[in-house]
């Protein structure tokens, strides 16, 4: 009983946090708010695609390939006759998976070697730098290239080999932040106190990065998406019949595309507009979630500014002058 | 200053090395042996036979331990400047990066001018209108930037005013030596739409550093002297914000070389992307080989230069 009872008032603490993320959000970051909205549709698609796909992604309506859209097909038809919005729709979910998948695996690359670096220091962090140095020398895309022509297209591939590459370039962020909280007190008198390694990173460490880990994660995830499509598109991503947004652009398609303009437009309007909806919301979500972000007009200035002045004109007015 | 040049000279080494560690490495180790991959893709077409096997495991040294074989292999390298030879047409790959590089190197060129030109003056105008109509504009645009794939936009690019307008990208390569305008023109469209990739970031960047800069006590006193706008802007807010953007600059070149791989592939450019592709494709390594470590190397030399010539560009900053 007395192991539950924290636990669960813990539980009503984060949700409650989240909760109040979300109406700042909503005040604050109007444009993150679209973000989220086309994010959360983006997921349900995802999940639901099936569901919400008129036909199935790889059926082949031959007799009406290369149609524009109609009442039947509404986002037309591809140059075998299969429906392009349901290649979209379950193209949503690679997008998705991936996404998610690779930054899921990037992030924790990160973490573990930003953390490992940035403590060791040393010979250790000195050789570690040099090999991250080379590595992002190296074209990200032309070694995914070169990987996946070896080990073969396919969908865990890309998302390994993305998740990897892209993992280790980030372990510089990680390892900076680290860096940063190494100095202050509480882990010098956490070692002192004669904790272990394991525990200072992670009840010390861990906890303090966790904020901007959430961001460099928001962030990475249309990075993911953009270049799963950028790989499918050049041949070395999801093979096809699999519909990936970047798949759907490329190969034989490109032939019957000047026959069937449409076919160009569909999925990298899709692919727009997720990448874009995710950006917006890791923009705002940084933004709240940084406390150091918050200076010049942010918080305090604009619109909550307007709003206090039309409650009760004189306390604003007060403060105005002050800050002015 | 000197000292700095010397350590930052030295850290050059570590990197090269372990550029030339992991390419090398990513080919032989990654599962999935070239030979047997060549042997199942090629095998019947080409007449390979098991004679054939042998001796291309002895053109690519694939006889002897890996430790070894890196080894013949950075020794040919450094030594000789030999990248080897392509597997199918059993040229040296050097000649064949000789002929490709001026066109992906007057690509890369052209799309940074561009990103520049689209980002530092967006860049400056959304961060003196900060929270305007103006600058959610710039913004926006910024990020849509960012979201439209390089890909997609080209493809648009192509599609579209062939249909419309009945617009063709020139499709053979006009040398610049033979026709200045031609050759540009040929470029100007790629260039554009690789530049736009980039120019999201960047024009974020400006934005910021801009702000930074333009809330400095000494951007204050240039008001307050009664300096014009334009001269505070350019003159003393500016120059001294587009430090970060030269570091951007920097950290942005891989990904426009990976951008250059796809406009490349896409306007049908003889450049060193259309090369790489086309040997990742049938399977031809030394030349994988050769131009992504060339590309990498060239690459970190770049971002060598970039870091030495802060001490040029900022008085203010002084290494020791």
């Amino acid at each position: 009983m007395t192991n539950k009872t924290p636990k669960t008032t813990n539980d009503i603490k984060k949700r409650s946090k989240l909760v109040e993320l979300g109406i700042r959000m909503w005040k604050e970051k109007p444009l993150g708010t679209v973000g989220v909205v086309i994010t959360l549709i983006l997921l349900l698609v995802a999940i639901f695609a099936p569901l919400l796909a008129p036909y199935g992604m790889n059926d082949v309506h031959s007799l009406n390939a290369l149609q524009s859209p109609s009442t039947q097909f509404l986002f037309g038809t591809d140059n075998l006759g299969r429906d392009i919005l349901s290649r979209v729709i379950f193209g949503a979910r690679i997008s998705v998976i991936v996404g998610l998948m690779a930054t899921l695996i990037s992030t924790v690359i990160s973490t573990f070697l930003g953390i490992l670096s940035a403590y060791i220091g040393g010979t250790f962090d000195l050789i570690l730098q040099r090999f991250i140095d080379a590595e992002l020398s190296i074209p990200n895309l032309l070694l995914l290239m070169v990987i996946i022509s070896m080990i073969g297209p396919g969908l865990w591939q890309v998302i390994f080999c993305l998740g990897i590459s892209n993992g280790i370039g980030n372990t510089r962020m990680i390892r900076s932040l680290v860096i940063g909280i190494k100095e202050n007190m509480y882990i010098n008198s956490a070692i002192a106190l004669g904790a272990p390694t394991r525990k200072i990173i992670f009840q010390h460490i861990l906890p303090n990065i966790m904020a901007p880990i959430i961001i460099l994660f928001s962030m990475t995830v249309p990075w993911m998406i953009l270049n799963e499509a950028g790989l499918s598109f050049l041949g070395f991503g999801i093979p096809p019949p699999q519909p990936s947004w970047g798949g759907m652009l490329s190969g034989s398609a490109r032939k019957y595309m000047l026959l069937d303009p449409w076919m160009a437009l569909w999925p990298g309007l899709a692919l727009s507009i997720t990448v874009y909806a995710v950006n917006m919301l890791g923009d705002a979500l940084r933004d709240l979630l940084d406390p150091r972000l918050r200076g010049g007009v942010g918080r305090y200035g604009g619109k909550v500014k307007k709003k206090d002045q039309v409650k009760n004109k004189p306390a604003a007015a007060e403060g105005s002058i002050s800050t002015d | 200053m000197q000292a700095y040049i010397i350590r930052r000279l030295l850290l050059t080494i570590p990197t090269v090395f372990f550029v030339s560690l992991i390419i090398f490495f990513v080919i032989r180790l990654v599962p999935g042996s070239i030979i047997d991959k060549m042997e199942a893709e090629f095998g019947a077409g080409y007449g390979v036979t098991k004679i054939d096997i042998a001796g291309i495991k002895h053109e690519l040294g694939l006889d002897v331990p890996i430790y070894v074989q890196y080894g013949h292999w950075l020794d040919r390298i450094v030594l000789h400047s030999d990248l080897g030879n392509s597997l199918w047409k059993g040229t040296p790959v050097i000649d064949d990066i000789k002929q490709r590089w001026p066109v992906t190197f007057e690509l890369g060129i052209l799309a940074l001018i561009v990103t520049q030109i689209i980002a530092i003056p967006l860049g400056v105008f959304s961060a003196l209108r900060q929270d305007t109509w103006g600058d959610y504009i710039g913004r926006s645009f910024a990020i849509l930037c960012i979201a439209v794939p390089s890909f997609w936009l080209a493809t648009l690019v192509i599609v579209y005013p062939s249909i419309w307008w009945g617009y063709m990208p020139p499709i053979r390569l006009i040398p610049f030596s033979v026709d200045p305008v031609g050759n540009l023109k040929m470029f100007i469209v790629p260039a554009i739409v690789l530049g736009m990739s980039g120019a999201g970031s960047n024009m974020r960047l400006m934005r910021t550093m801009m702000l930074e800069v333009l809330r400095q006590d000494y951007i204050r006193t240039a008001w307050a002297k009664g300096l014009k706008e334009r001269v505070v802007v350019t003159r003393h807010a500016l120059k001294n914000s587009l430090i970060p953007v030269i570091t951007m600059i920097g950290y942005q070149l891989p990904v426009l070389v990976g951008g250059a791989v796809i406009i490349e592939n896409i306007f049908d450019l003889p450049g060193m992307g259309r090369l790489l592709t086309d040997a990742t494709t049938s399977r031809d390594y030394p030349i994988v080989t050769g131009v992504v470590l060339i590309i990498s190397v060239v690459l970190v030399f770049i971002n060598l230069i970039i870091d030495l010539s802060y001490g040029f560009l900022d008085p203010r900053i002084h290494y020791k």
